[in-house]
């Protein structure tokens, strides 16, 4: 039986479990990791759902991917290979269009194209964004310190973020306030006139969560595509080669090299618990499995109220995780297709169709969008950030036809009279519908479509409520407060088990940060 | 005036950056779009085409064409066989790199050889006696390059070449829609890749074949700064900037064999008289007092160095091609000639030229990097070449 305990069994194969798992593996420990799917990744799989045609299912761009990950793991040796997502364009509803590209020059002009005003801002913006996220950036490789307490310890790393922010300097730290507290579209009302642009860059601050552009709290988010920017050489910021499920594969390679066991089909029921402590988990199938710690790559709600008996846990922190706000609101839908689709605005091939296209016309139209979410219908109109992976990878599809990954917001978890079937269809539809009116030939290219509610991201893919990042980024939900002070540094209430998933800090999107702070955190223990 | 290539008429239009440098007398595309990212890209992870054609060509043909190239090359020209390709330098009389190039064996008695600098006269003053004619083709035969993971799928579609079969450093005469060429599985980028050779006149049809032929695997055309970064991965060695052609250096010093650029093997010293070979078979014997390696400067260094000025690390975002002094323990032992960040592997990568005490694999060395201003030295290690090596070059 000894030869079969594990130093650490991690649940759930998404890629945070993985960099958990390949971390303690690179520290000399015993490590079995536990996926409940056939394949590792969580949200970062690519599947080849009709045949010849790669979906990077969820997820599509890879954000903020952590250098070190890269680095240490040597993920470029698994096959890590992150190519540029250069240009986001608008399509306008005069038949016009906005588009920002790779080189900066070429964006001013096209910027001084809608308003000459904002193409100077721009600069001026980017700039102040840009030393903003520097000063931020570090936070997202620190383990967040518990601001009540008086340990040695935490003292320190408040201290070192006090010194951090001390460097500011009143004119920067302002801005910083301001962008923590106010919602994206006052912040760039204050910068801003042309409404796409607005609207385009506000839209990064409420995916995933089910807030709309004016809610306070979502200018926040707008400071991490600056911070991808400072990791650009590695591109922490791009597309992978493959989908996304590459990064998983390389990620769950490395962990394999450095001598984790990864077993895919193996569902968790429960964690066991003896005397307070974790000594396990049992498999849905019955099989027990004995480690000296566990750790957990699901999500809050579902770690501490599905896998753990709630008596084993304080009351008040039960509360805590319930109140954890996890509303999904993301829709995806992704289609195979015979050709290229065809922008009104933009007719042709051209490098715009190698990056993004954004649906957000507007301030407005997204705020109507979010408007029927808040009473239970998915948006008409929805908000979508559309990119065809097979432009920039053409081995996502056969030579000749194409994919396109369709991220739409709003689909609300909590539809009137529930999400089924035929919902979702409709749903499908309304996406469609809406693309069509930008992209006239769509409906005649489309071989086959792919559609996720929130409803099949719970059932699929293990999130509870859909919720794209394991709770949302709003501020009440980010650092000192993921997911439940003070139980924020990976730590839990129950001694030995461990959390390392989105759900913690840093939050969600492929960075992998979580799990490899708290594989950190772990081994400091260990 | 310096000229356009015969792949002109298509590769003018498409460069948008308008971005020309020249090379060998001809202009070529640095890059085509604002920025050689993607270029990059297409050539590690879809298809690049790359125009080649400045490229000195030389023609050798005659009863005595092996002879004469057995005399002047490194490498045992008797061993390669036709249809083989086979890289090598040349060397002077004190066995010192002139310069570098590949050899065709096209028939038994016909060769073509590549070259970075003119070498007509160099041929010529060596073939006296010998029954062999030589001819500069450069700009007769046009060439173009098709590299990354999908060139063989591209070629296999736009010509009736037998693609499968082709090995690496290999060449066969195939028709690219009706137009003869010639395909060898070579290149500067150290990936799975070709050069198509064809003449001049017919240089437009072929871009036009392979360029519709690729369109659905990625094909994107690329310049001269996609092409430099690659070619530093592969560990490849760029005539005027890795190393002085000896027949140009001013300086004794400036001189390399090719011991010590790291092309001990490509030194047939077993073969009777070849240019410079009395030289090489004593140095070999000495061991060589350089030699060019790898370097891998380390990122937390840089980010330790950037970090005293609240910066992130600033890299050079296209490869340099400068003199750079690299240090063991604050003593200079040696200077690198081209750097750049690696994409594929996230490393910053250099080729050095490395006293041989301190050329061990391994071996921690700094070098000079410019941070504000300031001189600084980062932590390098010593590492093998090619820096990225995929098994798709020769599968
Ligand atoms: C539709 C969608 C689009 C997104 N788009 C982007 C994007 O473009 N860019 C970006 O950066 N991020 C995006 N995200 C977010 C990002 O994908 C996630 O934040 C990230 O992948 C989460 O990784 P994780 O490892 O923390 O958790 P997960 O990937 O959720 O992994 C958890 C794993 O646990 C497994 N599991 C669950 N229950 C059990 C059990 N009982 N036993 C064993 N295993 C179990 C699950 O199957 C899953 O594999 C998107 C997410 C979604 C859903």
């Amino acid at each position: 039986m000894a030869a079969n305990r594990y130093d650490a069994v991690v649940i759930g194969g998404g890629h945070n479990g993985l960099v958990a798992a390949a971390y303690l593996a690179r520290a000399g420990k015993k490590v079995l990791v536990l996926e409940r799917r056939h394949l590792v990744g969580g949200s970062a799989v690519t599947e080849e759902i009709y045949p010849g045609f790669k979906y990077s299912v969820c997820s599509y761009v890879v954000s903020l991917l952590r250098p070190e990950i890269i680095r240490e793991l040597d993920l470029s040796a698994h096959g890590l290979d992150l190519l540029p997502l250069e240009s986001t364009v608008t399509p306008l509803p005069n038949g016009d269009y906005l588009a920002r590209w790779a080189d900066h020059d070429q964006t001013r002009r096209e910027l001084y194209r809608h308003s000459p005003r904002d193409a100077e801002a721009y600069d001026e913006f980017g700039t102040l964004m840009y030393h903003l996220a520097f000063a931020v950036k570090p936070i997202l490789s620190m383990v967040p310190p518990d601001p009540t307490s008086l340990s040695p310890a935490d003292l320190r790393s408040l201290l070192k973020l006090a010194n951090h922010f001390r460097g500011l300097g009143e004119e920067k730290l302002y801005p910083l306030i301001k962008l923590m507290t106010m919602s994206s579209a006052d912040y760039l009302d204050e910068w801003f006139e042309t409404e796409a642009l607005k609207a385009t860059m506000s839209a990064s601050g409420v995916i995933g969560t089910f807030l709309g552009p004016r809610s306070p709290g979502t200018a926040y988010v707008l400071l991490h595509h600056y911070m991808g920017e400072i990791d650009g050489a590695f591109r922490a910021w791009g597309f992978a080669k493959g989908g996304t499920g590459s990064v998983s594969e390389a990620i769950a390679s490395a962990a394999r090299g450095l001598g984790a066991e990864i077993r895919t089909e193996a569902s968790v029921a429960r964690v066991i618990i003896e005397n307070g402590r974790a000594a396990g988990v049992a498999l849905e199938s019955g099989e027990e499995i004995r480690a000296n710690v566990v750790v957990s790559g699901v999500d809050p709600r579902l770690t501490f109220l599905g896998l753990i008996e709630p008596d084993e846990l304080p009351s008040e922190f039960v509360q805590a995780i319930k109140r954890f706000r996890i509303r999904g609101s993301s829709g995806k839908v992704n289609l195979a297709l015979d050709a290229l689709p065809n922008l009104a605005c933009l007719p042709g091939v051209g490098p715009h169709l190698r990056g993004a296209v954004s649906i957000s016309p507007s301030i407005e139209y997204l705020e109507r969008a979010y408007d029927d979410a808040k009473y239970g219908s998915f948006s008409r109109h929805p908000y979508m950030d559309i990119v065809l992976p097979s432009m920039i990878d053409p081995d996502m599809a056969p030579p000749g036809k194409h994919v396109m990954s369709i991220f739409v917001q709003y689909a609300p978890y909590e539809l009137n009279g529930g999400w089924n079937d035929a919902q979702r269809e409709e749903f499908g539809d309304a996406v469609i519908d809406t693309l069509s009116e930008y992209m006239p030939n769509l409906k005649e290219i489309i071989l086959h479509r792919q559609v996720l509610t929130p409803w099949d991201m719970e059932r699929d893919f293990g999130l509870t409520e859909g919720n794209i990042f394991h709770g949302e980024l709003s501020l009440h939900q980010l650092f000192f407060m993921r997911p439940a002070a003070p139980w924020t540094d990976y730590h839990t209430p129950i001694k030995d088990f461990y959390q390392c998933g989105s759900g913690t800090h840093p939050g969600g999107g492929i960075s992998g940060a979580s799990g490899r702070l708290a594989a950190l955190t772990m081994l400091e223990d260990m | 005036m310096l000229r356009t290539t015969p792949f002109h008429p298509r590769t003018g239009p498409l460069c948008q950056a308008k971005n020309w440098r020249r090379w060998a007398g001809y202009v070529a595309a640095s890059s085509y779009e604002l920025t050689h990212e993607r270029e990059y890209h297409a050539i590690r992870s879809a298809a690049a085409l790359i125009d080649v054609s400045p490229l000195y060509k030389y023609s050798v043909r005659g009863p005595d064409a092996g002879r004469l190239l057995n005399r002047v090359v490194t490498r045992d020209v008797d061993k390669c066989a036709v249809n083989q390709v086979m890289y090598t330098p040349w060397c002077d009389e004190d066995g010192k790199v002139i310069d570098d190039g590949t050899l065709s064996r096209l028939g038994e008695e016909t060769f073509r050889l590549t070259a970075a600098e003119p070498n007509l006269r160099w041929l010529r003053d060596n073939a006296l006696g010998l029954n062999v004619t030589i001819d500069d083709v450069t700009d007769s035969i046009a060439a173009v390059a098709l590299q990354g993971p999908n060139s063989r799928e591209i070629l296999k579609h736009a010509s009736d070449a037998e693609l499968d079969d082709l090995r690496f450093f290999r060449l066969t005469p195939a028709r690219v829609q009706e137009v003869p060429v010639t395909i060898s599985r070579t290149g500067y980028t150290g990936d799975l890749g070709y050069e198509v050779w064809v003449d001049a006149e017919r240089a437009v049809s072929l871009w036009d074949a392979l360029m519709a032929a690729g369109e659905p695997y990625g094909i994107t055309p690329a310049g001269m700064l996609a092409l430099d970064v690659s070619r530093i991965e592969a560990g490849l060695l760029l005539n005027q900037v890795d190393y002085i052609p000896a027949n140009k250096a001013l300086l004794e010093t400036r001189k390399s064999s090719p011991f010590e650029l790291s092309l001990g093997w490509t030194v047939a010293l077993g073969k009777d008289q070849f240019v410079g070979r009395a030289s090489l078979v004593e140095e070999q014997r000495r061991g060589p007092a350089s030699h060019l390696r790898g370097l891998e400067i380390e990122w937390e260094s840089l980010e330790e160095i950037y970090a005293e000025f609240g910066l992130p690390p600033e890299l050079p975002t296209i490869a340099w091609r400068t003199s750079v002094p690299v240090y063991s323990n604050s003593k200079q032992i040696g200077y690198a000639t081209s750097g750049a960040w690696s994409p594929t592997l996230k490393r910053y990568i250099a080729l050095a030229h490395l006293r041989a005490q301190h050329a061990e694999l391994g071996t921690k060395l700094a070098m000079e990097v410019t941070a504000e201003h300031q001189r600084k030295s980062a932590l390098a290690r010593v590492v093998t070449t090619p820096f990225f090596d995929p098994e798709r070059k020769r599968a």
